[in-house]
């Protein structure tokens, strides 16, 4: 019976993580353009576009 | 043209020398148009950074203070093809975005409470049918409590504060049944729980406003939308005029830069936009968007111009006066107040199913009691049945029904290049019968066209055209697109009120009116065909041409219209302009009832009398004199070339030249409320069911859970076929 008192405030703590993720995307504007921010995802900006030779390929990968 | 623009005015100055610009883009539609625009611009050293609102089709550009021109950067968005708009935010724009994250923050907290009350009601209700220790059971209904209670305070304030606004007032509105059931349950599984009892209700009160919220703001963003998309337009509407400096020199600046005494300069074949008094100058006006009538008047020194109207032949300067101070607007001004008055009085369909709703579940609950008691029930007990029929009645379908309704229905109608003004717009425009056009920019296209295209030889016409195009002209510009905008004739020389005309191979081909090109025989011939049209001569060697350049008719008018007679729509055409222009039209489109030569009163008057026969009419207009019959109508959309006054005073806006989005609205509207109906009377089947069970006393938590969740999925999933009848019509119109 005693596990309740720990799984309880375990399965709260879970949700109000989830809760606080929420309250910060809300902050950080992530709900303001609904529709741009899906295509955002697939640009590839971040990635390095010299020529592949100059890129190094992991070898444990 | 060579003067400067200034823009200063949109710019918006943060701290450490920060300089912004918001603007409306037209034309951005997809991601590829968003990266475009945004490595476009921030290739520029310049700019510190770009970003790009899809959702809105807007852009925000910062730069450090002084580096850059506002001008820049809307040049620079030009060269990458897109035309936009310097952009005012609205002021109240922020406490409706603050609002809407509020509503989102409820939703948050309240689908979080909901879960994890859920979570431990799941437990209790398995627990109960098995042998669930009653200590533990105690337990885990406070553990609820202690979640819904501050839920409920917190994210509950929506609806009480609205229930309370609405009781304040004597009204009743869909909140208060709300607000008594939520308090009425959290209260009794207080008691409950207090009394060791196998159930409370606590899951069944925070999953209700859970839903309810949800409504709740898809309500407020569609409504936020259609604002901002009515903020786009007016910035894609907002004019530039060019103003006479002191020195001589001439500065484009936005109109709200404009200030009264300014003189401004207006070329021929440019667009009035200030309303003020003629300084020099003598032209023609063509004032068919402010009083419909198509025929040029003859202007000069110390006559009046209004914004809206078209310079045709001479350059003229104007003393800008303040705005409405014209007698004609000051007319229209007081027509439109008059009119007003009754809009507010329409009824919302949610509020009036609440008006009925209401009474009905709360005399259905005291009957509950009372009946109980009277059969031998303690009073305790009986209570506890009451509440729970408020709970099981509790309005869940009726608060996301409408809402989602609307929101599918919106986007619907934003895909077929329709814009919402006002989310009831949507309701008001499903119930007309009638629908009134007015004729000039309406059922026609705003600018003029050529309409003997058919009888010029298209090599001639390319001659004509190229010619054409050197001329500012509104006749000259409309056979010079006629013929698909081609390269202005070299040398081209342009006399003042004549024509146009300009020497090759060493003979001069001229373009202008019929004396101008000594054509008088030939444009007798043309005119007998064309009675409204005005013509315009050609004339080369001896070679001669004349040319109807008059009001064609928007693409689309003749299906659109035989589309809503055959919807059992009555059609009629009140215009300002004269009988002989209005009647081809009418006949054209086979629409019988027909007035011409209106002034804006008459048509409120046609409009009244129309009402009093018990007709429920939709307006569509753009002029500066239907915008008092527009408010005065049941429901009004105006086309996106209306000036001014007509599209705040209409629902609706429609983009493009084409007439078609009248229908497809109409069509989406009436589908949108049937689907609202029918989620309404899917409430009206699900208490039917639930309300015995509940009177008898059997509806536990888990029947209540199961009860609200389940209609609130079914309704939510019929508003999405509001959707999917407008994808078949696009496919269709495409």
């Amino acid at each position: 019976m005693n596990i309740i008192l720990i799984l309880f405030p375990l399965a709260l703590g879970l949700g109000l993580a989830g809760l606080i993720a929420f309250f910060w995307c809300l902050r950080s504007g992530q709900y303001s353009d609904l529709e741009g921010s899906g295509w955002r995802v697939l640009e590839d900006d971040d990635i390095d576009h010299s020529p592949p030779t100059a890129v190094v390929l992991p070898e444990e990968r | 043209m060579g003067a400067q623009q200034d823009l200063s005015l949109f710019v918006r100055h943060r701290e450490g020398g920060i300089e912004g610009l918001e603007l409306a883009v037209e034309g951005m539609r997809c991601a590829g148009c968003m990266r475009a625009i945004e490595i476009g611009l921030k290739s520029d050293a310049s700019v510190l950074s770009a970003r790009v609102n899809l959702a809105l089709k807007r852009v925000t550009v910062e730069w450090r203070e002084g580096v850059l021109r506002p001008e820049a950067v809307i040049a620079q968005l030009a060269a990458l093809g897109f035309k936009a708009y310097p952009f005012l935010p609205a002021n109240q724009h922020d406490s409706e975005v603050a609002q809407e994250a509020q509503l989102l923050r409820y939703v948050g907290v309240a689908g979080f409470a909901a879960m994890n009350i859920m979570l431990l009601s799941v437990s209790v209700w398995s627990g109960n049918s098995s042998d669930i220790n009653p200590l533990t059971r105690d337990l885990f209904h406070w553990l609820s409590a202690l979640i819904a209670l501050p839920t409920a305070a917190y994210a509950g304030r929506p609806f009480f504060d609205s229930a309370l606004r609405a009781l304040r007032a004597g009204a009743v509105n869909m909140d208060v049944p709300i607000t008594l059931g939520v308090v009425l349950a959290l209260g009794m599984s207080v008691v409950e729980t207090w009394n060791h009892s196998r159930h409370a209700y606590f899951d069944g009160a925070v999953m209700l406003l859970f839903f309810l919220l949800i409504g709740r703001y898809l309500d407020q963003l569609m409504r936020r939308r259609t604002r901002d998309l009515a903020g786009n337009l007016a910035a894609l509407k907002s004019e530039s005029a060019t103003r006479l400096q002191p020195d001589g020199t001439t500065i484009i600046i936005p109109i709200n830069a404009i200030l009264p005494g300014d003189i401004v300069l207006i070329q021929p074949g440019e667009r009035v936009a200030v309303d003020g008094v003629i300084e020099t100058g003598r032209s023609k006006i063509d004032q068919s968007l402010i009083t419909g009538e198509t025929l040029p008047v003859a202007v000069s020194t110390g006559e009046r111009v209004h914004a809206g109207t078209m310079n045709l032949s001479g350059a003229l300067t104007v003393v800008v006066e303040a705005a409405g101070a014209g007698t004609l607007l000051d007319e229209i001004d007081r027509l439109m107040s008059q009119a007003v008055e009754s809009r507010s009085r329409y009824v919302h369909l949610s509020d009036r199913a609440a008006r009925l709703y209401a009474p009905l579940v709360h005399t259905a609950a005291l009957v509950t009691f009372l009946g109980w008691m009277a059969f031998g029930l303690p009073w305790q007990e009986a209570l506890v049945i009451a509440i729970t029929v408020l709970i099981i009645t509790c309005p869940c379908a009726l608060g996301l029904a409408i809402p989602a309704v609307q929101v599918v229905a919106a986007s619907a109608l934003f895909k077929n290049r329709i814009m919402l003004r006002e989310g009831a717009a949507l309701e008001r425009l499903a119930e007309a019968d009638m629908v009134v056009f007015d004729k000039t920019g309406t059922l026609t296209l705003p600018e003029p066209s050529l309409l003997n295209i058919a009888m010029i030889d298209p090599v001639l016409l390319g001659q004509i055209a190229a010619l054409a195009a050197a001329s500012r002209h509104p006749l000259a510009q409309a056979v010079s697109r006629a013929a698909g905008g081609p390269r202005p004739m070299a040398g081209a020389q342009e006399h003042e009120g004549q024509g146009v005309a300009a020497l090759l191979d060493g003979d001069e081909m001229r373009l202008g009116s019929a004396a101008f090109c000594h054509a008088e025989a030939e444009a007798l011939a043309v005119g007998t065909s064309y009675p409204s049209a005005s013509l315009i001569a050609w004339r080369y060697r001896d070679r001669c041409v004349v040319l109807a350049v008059g009001q064609s008719l928007r693409p689309d008018a003749r299906t659109c219209i035989s589309d809503l007679k055959m919807r059992g729509l009555r059609l009629a055409i009140l215009s300002g302009d004269r009988m002989e222009a209005v009647a081809p039209v009418a006949q054209m489109l086979g629409i019988s009832e027909y007035q011409a030569g209106l002034t804006p009163g008459n048509k409120l008057r046609a409009l009244d009398a129309w009402t009093a026969e018990g007709r429920i009419i939709g307006m569509v207009g753009d002029g500066l004199n239907d915008a008092p019959a527009l408010v005065r109508a049941h429901v009004s959309l105006s086309p996106i070339s209306a000036t001014h006054l007509a599209q705040s005073a209409s629902d609706i806006v429609f983009l493009g030249d084409s007439l078609g989005p009248v229908a497809t609205a109409i069509i989406i509207a009436r589908k949108a409320r049937r689907l609202m109906m029918q989620n309404l009377w899917f409430a009206v089947l699900y208490n039917a069911f639930a309300v015995p069970l509940a009177i008898a006393g059997l509806a536990t938590p888990l029947v209540a859970a199961a009860a609200m969740s389940g209609s609130s999925l079914i309704v939510t999933i019929n508003a999405l076929r509001a959707g999917r009848a407008t994808m078949v019509r696009q496919g269709g119109a495409a």
